[in-house]
């Protein structure tokens, strides 16, 4: 298993579309948290880094799809998914491999905004005043959140040997659920509104937002990944 | 070690693939699996692999069966899909490395078989290209390594010679035989001269059914019929030769006829006497030996 996950971590910064997706990711963060007037913290005034945290999902419901868009619709098309098969790897193994190589770039491409930090850390007035607890949460969600979007990448990857298929899928379901819920329980008010909301990325990772990191929102993120997993690996296994 | 397959059939949605698939291969013997496109082969290896399952039926392995256990009979054979599929991205002893460690090799014994199946293959000389730069052939070997890579008592081997020219068919049969002789090979084909070149035993699937299951000379006696040619100078009539005791005459032109018999040497004779009689110049008769060609077109030909 670790042989395969090597091997996709290693695909994806041997190849120039990992650093092109790695690029994009900052630069276009970069642009909005310190050039855009709009959305710059040097323009907004106060030591906090809420233009990255709100955006950041909006960027991974389209880079998450990127990368992990390949990772089983390639296999299939390639025919080397028939190698993978006939191994004696266990569809679990290669669906956690694949998966655990997913978040191993998320981390990759989140560690750099850390420099953030540091900056508005530096720039605060006195230095350091900053809400350590409400941005260390933020960055537990926002690995969440990517963790969930991989999770559902991989399943729409797992439903066709399209890359651009699997793509488009994966972006539209990222979209429904990052954003999905909380308009629908703003059409509907009243209970059901509450769980419609629940059952949004939104309403949790705002919360995390808080500095607080509570086991309800927890047990969503680890419950709708696994949930996405093991509808992967229901596809996957069949024969 | 012996592969059996029991009485497989498969259906893809309303079109029946296989039916009532069944033969077996031996240690020490390469089985040629023949048919012709959409016959059946590729899908009856998939099974044998444990790829796909059966609608109905079993490949046992030793006594153990690839339905229930997939994973532990996976280690003991070496597939070669159809096609080749390989990654591009990855140099020779990169991938065969990887490979290796899927099968649970490690260290300095995965290091060992790797260097063995590239020196057996013949990839030394290209161990530094990626598998994306290499010529057809070169990826076939490199195919055919990973199925040794993990040195299985069982190698099956869809197609394995699809694309190669003259002199790389030559050395891959030459390979194939020499890995044939401790192991249970089992090489599916559709080129007729490959199975004759290498094969000990022919199984012939036509619609998914089995047609012929037998020891490649066997099967050759078993559809004993032998074609003779004749030529001559002077124009010929078959009418010549009506009751010399052939089964069938063909007028291939004005000058040469070609007669099918079961008793070529009596029909020789016969042929011999006629041309004499009639006073005409001999100038060709040969006798062909029953190819594995004619039985497989006759076999599968509706």
């Amino acid at each position: 298993m670790w042989r395969l996950f090597l091997k996709e971590v290693n695909a994806f910064f041997n190849h120039l579309t990992g650093y092109l997706i790695l690029c994009v990711f900052l630069v276009s963060l970069g642009l909005i948290v310190w050039v855009f007037p709009g959305t710059s913290v040097l323009d907004y005034g106060y030591a906090d880094l809420d233009p990255l945290f709100s955006y950041t999902p909006f960027v991974f419901i389209f880079l998450v799809p990127a990368v992990t868009m390949r990772m089983l619709a390639e296999e299939k098309k390639a025919g080397t998914w028939e190698l993978l098969k006939t191994s004696p790897l266990r569809d679990h193994q290669i669906i956690l491999a694949k998966y655990m190589a997913a978040l191993v770039l998320i981390i990759f491409t989140l560690l750099p905004t850390l420099i953030y930090y540091f900056s508005v850390v530096q720039l605060g007035d006195p230095v350091g005043n900053i809400d350590s607890a409400g941005f260390f949460g933020s960055y537990i969600g926002l690995f969440l959140v990517g963790a969930l979007f991989s999770s559902i990448g991989l399943f729409s990857s797992a439903l066709t040997s399209n890359q651009v298929v699997a793509f488009v899928i994966a972006v539209f379901t990222c979209f429904l659920i990052h954003g999905g819920f909380g308009a629908l329980a703003e059409l509907q008010p009243g209970q059901v509104a509450l769980i419609l909301e629940e059952l949004g990325v939104i309403y949790h990772y705002d919360q995390m937002g808080r500095g607080v990191i509570a086991s309800n929102n927890l047990f969503y993120f680890v419950g709708m990944i696994l949930s996405w997993l093991i509808l992967t690996w229901m596809v996957v296994s069949k024969k | 070690m012996s592969i059996e397959i029991n009485s497989l059939s498969k259906r893809f949605g309303h079109q029946k693939v296989l039916t009532d698939v069944c033969f077996q291969a031996k240690k020490g013997q390469i089985l040629g699996f023949l048919g012709p496109n959409g016959a059946g082969k590729s899908t009856t290896m998939k099974i044998a692999t444990g790829y796909l399952s059966p609608d109905a039926g079993d490949v046992l392995v030793n006594g153990i069966s690839v339905n229930r256990h997939p994973k532990a009979i996976s280690k003991l054979i070496g597939y070669l899909p159809e096609h080749n599929p390989l990654y591009p991205d990855l140099y020779i002893p990169e991938f065969l490395t990887f490979m290796g460690g899927l099968y649970q090799l490690r260290g300095t014994q995965l290091k060992e078989r790797v260097k063995t199946v590239m020196e057996q293959c013949g990839l030394m000389p290209e161990k530094t290209k990626k598998i994306g730069q290499l010529s057809k052939g070169f990826r076939q070997r490199v195919g055919l390594a990973k199925s040794l890579v993990h040195d299985p008592e069982i190698i099956i081997l869809d197609e394995p010679t699809s694309g190669l020219d003259p002199n790389q068919l030559l050395e891959i049969r030459k390979l194939i035989k020499s890995i044939g002789q401790d192991k249970t090979l089992i090489i599916s084909t559709h080129i007729m001269q490959e199975v004759e070149a290498v094969c000990e035993k022919t199984v012939i699937i036509h619609k998914g059914k089995i047609v012929a299951n037998e020891l490649l000379h066997k099967l050759k006696s078993a559809h004993g019929e032998f074609t003779l040619l004749l030529q001559t100078e002077e124009n010929l009539d078959p009418g010549w030769f009506e009751g010399l005791g052939f089964l069938n005459c063909e007028v291939k032109n004005t000058r040469s006829l070609l007669f099918t018999c079961t008793d070529p040497t009596g029909l020789k004779k016969s042929l011999m006497k006629q041309v004499q009689e009639r006073n005409l110049s001999l100038s060709n008769l040969s006798q062909k030996e029953n190819s594995l060609e004619t039985i497989f077109y006759r076999l599968t030909k509706n």
